[in-house]
């Protein structure tokens, strides 16, 4: 699964995905029938709308053993959302789709440790790197440390403790632009959490928050760099 | 009261105001985590917490006639009071049967969120705050920001300021030498409220549990200045929300459990006081109950919000909320601020009304901190999302607003592959030209974005067209 804020902007987080599953002997398809998980409508409060989307969602995702996303916010929605969009629609033929999908449906992290069992990937990246948890991963996905595990086993890597690691980044989805001066506040706070780690690379494992806090990093022409867990993962080192 | 995103620009300005805030709310967060995770069954404790409270708004017409005939054997008056301005009456006439034109109070939401202070002032009645809290703000002539620690947004130099300032015009006057040394500010209050306390003939409290069984109120505080207002005065009125009610005192038991270590960080609070109707001889020898509804039952039939009646008032959920910590609580145009104002007054209120109440569903990053503190497990952004559903349905028909014309068009562009691949292709192309043209200012809403972050670059092609061409195939 491919998330749409991915798709267009992020496709380097796709690419790695896909080469990081396949390096790991994971037979790995792209639907081309997916879009977007609803997430937006949803949390903006546009159920109606949500529907079609969620069943273009499992149109495209019937029939596979796993679904993989590179977001644990899209990840939360699928498993937590998609339900109450077709309860919503009065729809009991989507509701059965939603409840054969929705449990398939994995963070990347949780799939890498749970259902292939690996910690380390082969990865080797040789920089300072800080971790940011995203909230919809800690609190949503209860993810806990899989995606700290997994960097600890990458070579090279040195893993900076995040200060206030826990507290959220601000961007929230549409709440970015409903109320963005107070997301610019809150991720003003977290980069500057950042900096305080003298960390080269801030990874997480959610595009949007790293676009919300890389923007402000960028905006500070801070010197930080984002990067999605996933890049991190995919990285061998070898020029 | 303007909406959110404008009132909490204004607070964002306050630098004093965030660094008071972020330094308060962190150091009571710290406190909190540190006292439950001393207790091995909280999950336990929370469950059951949320348990009594729900099987008591299901039958809640059942167990308020038992409150009622219990207050009543044991000697008390009881009121029902549909709205705020008949709460206000009973109070107003009961102070004017007795012939006073001042009132003590404990520290009570329900008596703010109906306006008392103000409804007694336009007759001519003053009602003096008594919480260390409350007096700043009363004194100050300010709103609380905080349900437990109103006065959060202020600190020590300030309080002194207000204390030399207003103190006398509403009593005994501060000390002429008084610093902001905290044991001398609280000792200025302890003087000028004690003169209060032995003056006062009649005092107004609310109540954080109302006991069906035995018909006995409770109220739970840190400086036992309620408990002067409950037992010095002659006449005791209650205003007390239909939803605090619990069937028995073993459902107490979890409150009293739950509620200190959430909302004080601390393992008991100093003092709860307990009172059942009158006793003969001891404590105030009138006690009347008003019980409140003013949109609990219009709260109650939302079978999604409804859990927000659970609230116990504890306050950890502003503790926690990255947007409380920063905007402070008067932003949110209500008593009940941070995140359980954010559900509770619409929920209150009605959506769909006014621009202020349908702004504050949306005044959340939906990070989950408050549903993960909450002791009674309110699930604070699933009713978010619930009640912003509710504020769209309330627009839908007539001119749609920016908003609904993109959540429309990317749901339709979503709902087809083919589309989304051609937007997608679209934007980019739009995206690269823009890029290239280095134009600054974008509009709405890429210009909400920009004002302070920069957009990430347009990839040269999106994911899906190297998945078409190279992707599947290596
Ligand atoms: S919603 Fe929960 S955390 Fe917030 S004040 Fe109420 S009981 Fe406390």
């Amino acid at each position: 699964m491919v998330t749409c804020l991915g798709d267009a902007l992020f496709p380097d987080v796709g690419r790695a995905t896909v080469s990081l599953l396949r390096r790991l002997g994971v037979g790995v398809e792209v639907p081309t029938g997916q879009t977007c998980c609803a997430q937006p409508m949803v949390n903006t409060g546009y159920l109606e709308e949500a529907v079609p989307v969620v069943r273009t969602f499992v149109e495209a995702f019937a029939g596979y053993d796993a679904v993989v996303a590179p977001s644990g916010s899209c990840a939360g929605s699928v498993r937590h959302q998609h339900a109450l969009v077709a309860r919503r629609a009065g729809d009991p033929a989507l509701a059965e789709a939603v409840a054969r999908t929705a449990p398939r449906v994995h963070e990347l992290s949780e799939f890498l440790t749970d259902v292939l069992g690996v910690e380390d990937v082969g990865a080797t990246f040789a920089h300072r790197v800080t971790y940011h948890p995203t909230c919809h991963s800690l609190r949503l996905l209860d993810v806990g440390d899989r995606p700290t595990r997994l960097l600890r086993a990458v070579r090279g890597l040195e893993l900076l403790e995040l200060p206030h690691a826990q507290e959220c980044c601000g961007f929230g989805g549409t709440f970015a632009v409903k109320n963005a001066d107070t997301s610019v506040v809150i991720g003003q706070d977290k980069a500057r959490h950042v900096l305080d780690t003298g960390a080269e690379v801030l990874v997480a494992s959610d595009s949007s928050c790293l676009m919300h806090v890389g923007g402000i990093l960028s905006r500070q022409r801070a010197g930080v760099r984002v990067m999605h867990l996933a890049e991190v993962l995919a990285a061998t080192g070898s020029p | 009261m303007p909406a959110f995103p404008q009132a909490a620009r204004e607070a964002l300005g306050n630098a004093q105001l965030r660094a008071n805030l972020a330094h308060a709310t962190g150091t009571i967060r710290a406190k909190r985590a540190a006292v439950v995770a001393e207790v091995e069954d909280w999950e336990e404790l929370r469950l059951a917490g949320a348990a009594i409270k729900d099987a008591t708004l299901l039958r809640l017409d059942e167990h308020l006639l038992r409150l009622e005939a219990a207050l009543q054997a044991r000697g008390a008056l009881v009121h029902w009071a549909r709205d705020a301005a008949e709460a206000c009456a009973v109070v107003a006439e009961v102070a004017r049967a007795h012939g006073v034109d001042e009132v003590v109070k404990v520290k009570s939401m329900a008596t703010q969120e109906i306006g008392l202070n103000e409804a007694l002032a336009a007759e001519g009645i003053a009602a003096w705050e008594t919480d260390l809290a409350e007096l700043i703000v009363q004194l100050g002539d300010d709103l609380p920001s905080h349900i437990l620690v109103p006065a959060i947004h202020r600190n020590r130099a300030e309080i002194r300021d207000i204390f030399a300032r207003a103190m006398g015009a509403a009593g005994r006057p501060a000390p002429a030498d008084l610093t902001d040394d905290p044991a001398r500010l609280a000792e200025a209050a302890r003087l000028h409220l004690r003169e209060k306390f032995l003056r006062a003939r009649v005092a107004v409290s609310g109540a954080n549990f109302a006991v069906a069984d035995t018909g006995t109120l409770v109220v739970v505080e840190s400086e036992g200045n309620g408990r002067m207002c409950l037992t010095l005065p002659e006449v005791l009125v209650s205003v007390v929300g239909i939803e605090k009610v619990v069937p028995t005192w073993s459902g107490l038991e979890v409150f009293l459990q739950l509620l200190p270590r959430s909302s004080t960080g601390e393992r008991m609070n100093p003092y709860t006081s307990t009172w059942t109707g009158v006793t003969p001889g001891d404590g105030p020898q009138e006690v009347h109950v008003v019980l409140l509804d003013n949109g609990r039952t219009r709260a109650l039939a939302d079978e999604v919000g409804r859990q927000a009646l659970r609230c116990i008032r504890c306050s950890a959920c502003l503790n926690v909320c990255p947007v409380y910590e920063r905007t402070g609580g008067h932003a949110y145009g209500s008593v009940y601020p941070g995140p359980i104002g954010a559900i509770l007054n619409p929920l209150l209120r009605g959506v769909g009304q006014d621009a202020q109440t349908d702004s504050l569903p949306y005044a959340s990053t939906l990070c989950g901190a408050c549903f993960e503190v909450c002791p009674v497990r309110i699930d604070i952004p699933e009713v978010l999302v619930h009640l912003r559903s509710q504020v769209v349905d309330a627009h839908r028909g007539g001119l749609p607003r920016p908003e609904a014309v993109a959540m429309r068009g990317g749901a339709w562009a979503f709902a087809r592959p083919r589309r989304w691949a051609f937007v997608e292709r679209a934007g980019g192309l739009l995206g690269r030209a823009v890029g290239r043209l280095g134009v600054r200012r974008l509009p709405w809403p890429a210009s909400a974005w920009t004002r302070a972050r920069d957009l990430p670059p347009v990839p040269r092609r999106p994911f899906r067209s190297w998945w078409l061409r190279e992707g599947s195939r290596s």
